[in-house]
């Protein structure tokens, strides 16, 4: 039933920018409320903050698993920024209502690919958060500089922006192929409350993950952090910031971006086939 | 008053048929919120692997630690029960005009607005909270007097008082605004303060801070006032904070209302 129409360049382009253009209004249509939502999310990190520099006043440690309680801070702080490109409040449950009440199908009657609509409207999305995230984040990170350590080389850096670009596809995909589980199924809230908390602990948006070396899966010489590696999860919060904490380096690093682009390429075909097959049994009644 | 609790019950066994006629999906949303829970309670036990206490001589040890946690989640669900379903319901009830079929009733408006929704599956946590609780108080150095425990109900239900009229300022935030789509968010951040021992907001940012959520917000009282009762050793200060907590629940019932009447009088309907 979908029908991705084969446009040239410029008109794809003008589609595109059309879209990003309605998306911003959209989005800048409750000031109000947006600039509310967006002050609000540097909260959970001052009780994390407060947490940790208790946890290291009461023990004799130096430090947690690599980490002195500055890295810590400066962790959660750099979780914050990856989360600000690769969290994507309200795709999955988007979609799978536009799928249940049937407003999905005027995505299928005209030239605009679905896919691509979301990607332009999430694009959008993420600038206006940026541009009014820009400020707070600037308080912060200047208030707080003292808990990071010297800024990373070029290459680092390179490296670092790259991890952020792609987790913001993952986050992307990911979250719009869970969406996409409305065409098999009526209610996908449960899963996707399912896939949050997966996600939130396995992410390292909770702790550095490599607390988790320390833990042990039952399986000989093998921890929770080592199965962890291999999972989506961590390219969401974790990477990018233990990238610019210099935590991961060399070959490590080289296979962690490999592993991260992976996973951007397997869910980006996820999301198209879970497409192209729900389009496909979706049938819809009336007007 | 006997009008609105007859009332109450009314809705409470309305939403109790509901969620009956949805078992599988009740099961489930109770599994949801002992997942968060459960995942909660893990971080707690991977931060204890790696320290005795949660801040140098606060008595916050491991199990007066989880008794706070316990407090913690029985206030918590009583909210998220009670309370919270309805207010989430305002924010589209303000933006799409629904809300003036709710000021035509001759009914309290707050009343109706705050507690016409009993969501039953979020006493899910709130018996693993009085488990933990029990675990915790067995295998804690100190035992709670007789007084401790005549006073922790009372106080959880300050806490209860408290976390409710942050509800309704919210709420009345959602009508001065038009939309608050960040409510359900706002609430989590701010709850969140409430999540530890008061003694981690210490230092030349902390201290400030735990002044601010202890008299101008008293979310910081919520749960560690119950919970130091409970957990601690009920000497000196710990009575000073009880009747800050009495205080502070009956003070914040009073502005929430006020605010709340405030914001409804400038209610513009937006429906046609």
């Amino acid at each position: 039933m979908s029908r991705a129409a084969a446009t040239p360049l410029l008109p794809g382009l003008r589609a595109w920018w059309t879209m990003l253009v309605i998306c911003l209004e959209e989005r800048l249509a409750y000031r109000g409320d947006f600039i509310l939502g967006t002050a609000m999310r540097f909260l959970p990190i001052v009780t994390q903050v407060f947490l940790w520099t208790a946890v290291f006043a009461a023990t004799t440690r130096s430090d947690i698993a690599g980490y002195s309680r500055t890295d810590i801070v400066a962790y959660y702080l750099l979780t914050m920024v990856t989360r600000a490109f690769s969290s994507m409040p309200g795709l999955a449950g988007g979609i799978a209502r536009s799928v249940r009440d049937g407003s999905i199908k005027k995505y299928l009657v005209q030239p605009v690919d679905y896919v691509s609509f979301l990607l332009a409207a999430r694009i959008a999305h993420k600038l206006v958060y940026y541009a009014v995230a820009l400020i707070p984040f600037g308080v912060v990170f200047v208030i707080c500089r003292g808990y990071f350590p010297p800024v990373p080389d070029a290459a680092t850096i390179a490296v670092f922006t790259l991890s952020l670009v792609l987790s913001f596809l993952l986050g992307f995909f990911m979250e719009a192929t869970l969406g996409m589980l409305g065409f098999w199924f009526l209610e996908v809230s449960s899963i996707i409350f399912a896939y949050m908390l997966v996600q939130y602990l396995l992410s390292g948006h909770m702790f550095p993950l490599d607390m988790l070396a320390g833990v042990p899966t039952g399986l000989a010489g093998v921890s929770v952090a080592d199965v962890v590696r291999w999972l989506p999860f961590e390219y969401t919060a974790y990477f990018p910031a233990a990238v610019w904490l210099g935590k991961i380096r060399g070959a490590e690093l080289a296979r962690s971006l490999a592993i991260e682009t992976a996973w951007v390429v397997v869910m980006a075909v996820a999301c198209r086939v879970a497409w192209w097959r729900g389009t496909r049994r979706y049938s819809a009644f009336g007007g | 008053m006997a009008r609105y609790f007859s009332i109450f019950l009314t809705f409470a066994r309305a939403c109790l048929v509901r969620d009956m006629t949805f078992r599988a999906n009740f099961v489930l949303e109770c599994l949801t919120s002992l997942g968060w829970m459960s995942m909660n309670l893990a971080f707690y036990l991977l931060v204890f692997q790696f320290t005795p206490e949660i801040g140098k001589g606060t008595g916050w040890t491991r199990e007066p630690f989880f008794a706070f946690v316990a407090t913690g989640l029985i206030i918590n669900s009583i909210v998220q029960a009670l309370f919270m379903p309805s207010a989430e319901e305002l924010t589209e009830m303000v933006r799409t005009g629904g809300l003036d079929g709710v000021l035509v009733q001759p009914l309290d408006a707050q009343f109706l607005l705050s507690m016409h929704r009993v969501d039953f599956s979020s006493f899910a946590n709130g018996l693993v909270g009085v488990g933990l609780l029990g675990w915790a108080v067995s295998r804690m150095d100190h035992t709670p007097p007789a007084t401790a425990w005549l006073l922790y109900p009372f106080l959880i239900l300050c806490g209860v008082a408290i976390l409710y009229a942050l509800v309704i300022m919210l709420a009345a935030a959602t009508i001065l605004l038009g939309r608050n789509q960040s409510l359900y968010d706002f609430w989590f951040y701010l709850t969140n303060f409430s999540r530890y021992p008061a003694e981690i907001y210490a230092g030349p940012w902390g201290g400030p801070l735990r002044a601010l959520c202890t008299f101008v917000i008293p979310i910081l009282l919520v749960v560690n006032v119950p919970a130091r009762v409970i957990a601690l050793p009920l000497e000196g200060q710990a009575w000073g904070l009880v009747w800050l907590a009495v205080t502070a629940a009956m003070a914040s019932l009073v502005v929430s209302r006020i605010v709340f009447q405030t914001a409804l009088a400038k209610y513009r309907s937006a429906s046609s």
